[in-house]
């Protein structure tokens, strides 16, 4: 009896705050504007039986998603979500792997409060750390500021409100995801091996190469997803630091809903959205699948 | 031998000055005496004077605050039980459900999983407000819990557990007088991770409250949008502050912990 409550607590909140609430999102997404407006009783009327299921099922259709194929900002806009999303995890893994790598290299009596200095941003505010950047990079930022007085520019760069803003708040706010798992994979590695490659004759490059990268493979994937996912559905950084050329389909869908008020089509994105996230969600439980059964 | 290189040295000098900076230069011109942010005219303090006098960012600072503390509240009794559900009962019906619900929130876009509580909510015809956040921040927070409890569990020697039921504990007793003080810094930090990710959402919380509910978020990133200012620096200052004290308060207070309990194991090896 006890055992039964425990499961069924958390168990029936999950399934009421979380898996009801997304069935109501694919029941919206097929149904007509006019029957999808507040305050959405149930169609599904469960005395009538078959007859009431089968009326239900009639109900639906796409309409809402054959609507977003006719208007190309919304593929545009998932495109350039997928490309933004890729750039910046590319960018993040850059910035973050040499930060890694000198952790774990770092003497081991330091690796506990450099380890700390990486976690510490992720517990602050994540909308003040992309505020933090609309102050460097505006035109009269500090960043412009900063160059125009060493003379490298002549003129302010335009940073702010484009593309490159949001790369840099993406990979800034999400830079401990990638540098964590990469950390956790080259902390591990036996230094021996690298010796060993040298002894035989290869160079510190090659050596790299063909030690420290396959190593830490595991952890680059896990930190490349861990980036990648959220910033594909994000919609702060480039309401904040992105101008009229950045589409995101996070920010799309937020409009969508609350400035147009069109909850099908909010609906409809957002399925498409979950249907695109589906494979890399697979492929990351896939990766940290192998890691748990390589270190048992 | 590990070599420390130049090249660690500058990568990580690099690499702390990027994190750190940004945050460092927002600090130094919340106490700027100017009202244009890029232009420094001296040491003030006025900006934090204004901002405490600012009653809607002490209204949206109070809703935030009493959203948090619910909902973390909340979410570590959930958490803890799922986590428990998931180390411990191994066969139920529906098994890989729950784990498969427990770990989709984590990597769910926010505006999904805002927009589809918001439909439910009104589905079922739950006015929006605070009731309305507490519930949405609880069930996402609840999965991270259950994520930080569950690791601990799993590190958890179990035979503890099984000898406090052979000397005639029930198995509330056993829970509460074993179990739970071995768990207790994972669950403790769970609910500083639920406290934080409620305090820091702003989009969930954008699609679940309704008039009269602004949170702190939601009001930060309406006048952020107009741009920067010097009100916004003080909180942001202020906010970070509260942050780094409270996590250096906390690493303190486990790594104190980790070294009594290695203290008396220690003890209880030589006494034996």
């Amino acid at each position: 009896m006890r055992r039964f409550t425990l499961i069924a607590v958390p168990y029936l909140w999950l399934l009421a705050f979380f898996l009801i609430p997304f069935a109501i999102v694919l029941k919206i997404s097929l149904s007509d504007v006019a029957l999808a407006r507040p305050p959405y009783m149930p169609q599904l009327d469960l005395s009538a039986g078959w007859e009431g299921l089968r009326s239900f099922l009639a109900d639906l259709d796409f309409e809402n998603f054959t609507f977003l194929t006719t208007d190309d900002l919304y593929w545009k806009a998932y495109l350039s979500s997928l490309r933004i999303a890729a750039i910046s995890t590319a960018l993040t893994l850059l910035v973050g792997f040499p930060i890694a790598y000198g952790m774990a290299r770092a003497a081991p009596e330091w690796r506990p409060t450099l380890l700390m200095l990486v976690i510490l941003p992720f517990w602050t505010s994540f909308l003040i750390r992309v505020y933090s950047w609309m102050g460097i990079l505006s035109t009269e930022g500090l960043l412009n500021q900063f160059l125009l007085g060493l003379g490298v520019i002549s003129e302010p760069l335009a940073i702010m409100n484009t593309n490159k803003a949001v790369y840099i708040g993406i990979v800034y706010t999400y830079l401990p995801f990638m540098i964590l798992p990469i950390y956790a994979a080259l902390e591990k590695m036996d230094d021996s091996l690298l010796e060993a490659a040298e002894d035989l004759g290869c160079s510190r490059l090659s050596a790299f190469w063909l030690i420290t990268a396959p190593l830490s493979k595991g952890g680059v994937i896990a930190g490349c997803f861990l980036v990648f996912i959220p910033a594909l559905g994000e919609f702060v950084i480039p309401s904040l630091l992105g101008g009229s050329e950045t589409l995101m389909i996070g920010k799309v869908l937020f409009e969508e809903f609350f400035t147009n008020l069109d909850w099908p089509v909010a609906s409809a994105v957002a399925v498409i959205l979950l249907l695109i996230l589906i494979v890399p969600i697979i492929l990351f439980q896939r990766n940290q699948q192998k890691a748990r059964e390589a270190e048992q | 031998m590990k070599r420390f290189t130049w090249f660690n040295a500058t990568s990580l000098t690099f690499g702390f000055a990027f994190l750190y900076l940004p945050m460092l230069i927002l600090v130094i011109y919340s106490f700027n005496e100017s009202r244009l942010v890029t232009v420094w005219a001296g040491f003030s303090t006025q900006w934090y004077g204004t901002l405490l006098q600012n009653e809607e960012f002490l209204g949206a600072a109070w809703v935030t605050a009493k959203v948090a503390f619910f909902s973390s509240c909340m979410a570590t009794v959930l958490g803890t039980m799922a986590a428990y559900v998931l180390v411990r009962a191994n066969r139920f019906p529906g098994r890989t459900l729950f784990s498969g619900m427990i770990y989709a929130p984590l990597v769910m876009p926010e505006v999904i999983t805002g927009l589809s509580l918001l439909l439910l909510f009104i589905g079922i015809g739950l006015e929006r407000g605070i009731l309305t956040v507490v519930l949405a921040h609880t069930t996402f927070a609840m999965c991270y819990v259950s994520v930080v409890v569950s690791s601990r569990l799993v590190a958890f020697d179990r035979s503890l557990e099984e000898a406090a039921l052979d000397l005639g504990c029930s198995p509330f007793e056993a829970f509460r007088l074993v179990t739970l003080p071995i768990i207790a810094p994972a669950v403790i930090s769970g609910w500083l991770l639920a406290f934080t990710l409620s305090l820091d959402d702003l989009v969930i919380a954008s699609f679940t409250t309704g008039p009269g509910a602004t949170t702190l978020p939601i009001k930060v990133f309406s006048a952020v949008r107009l741009g920067v200012s010097p009100e916004i620096n003080a909180l942001s200052t202020l906010l970070i502050a509260i942050v780094a004290v409270g996590v250096i308060t906390a690493s303190l207070i486990s790594k104190r912990a980790a070294v009594a309990q290695a203290r008396d194991e220690q003890a209880a090896v030589r006494s034996e």
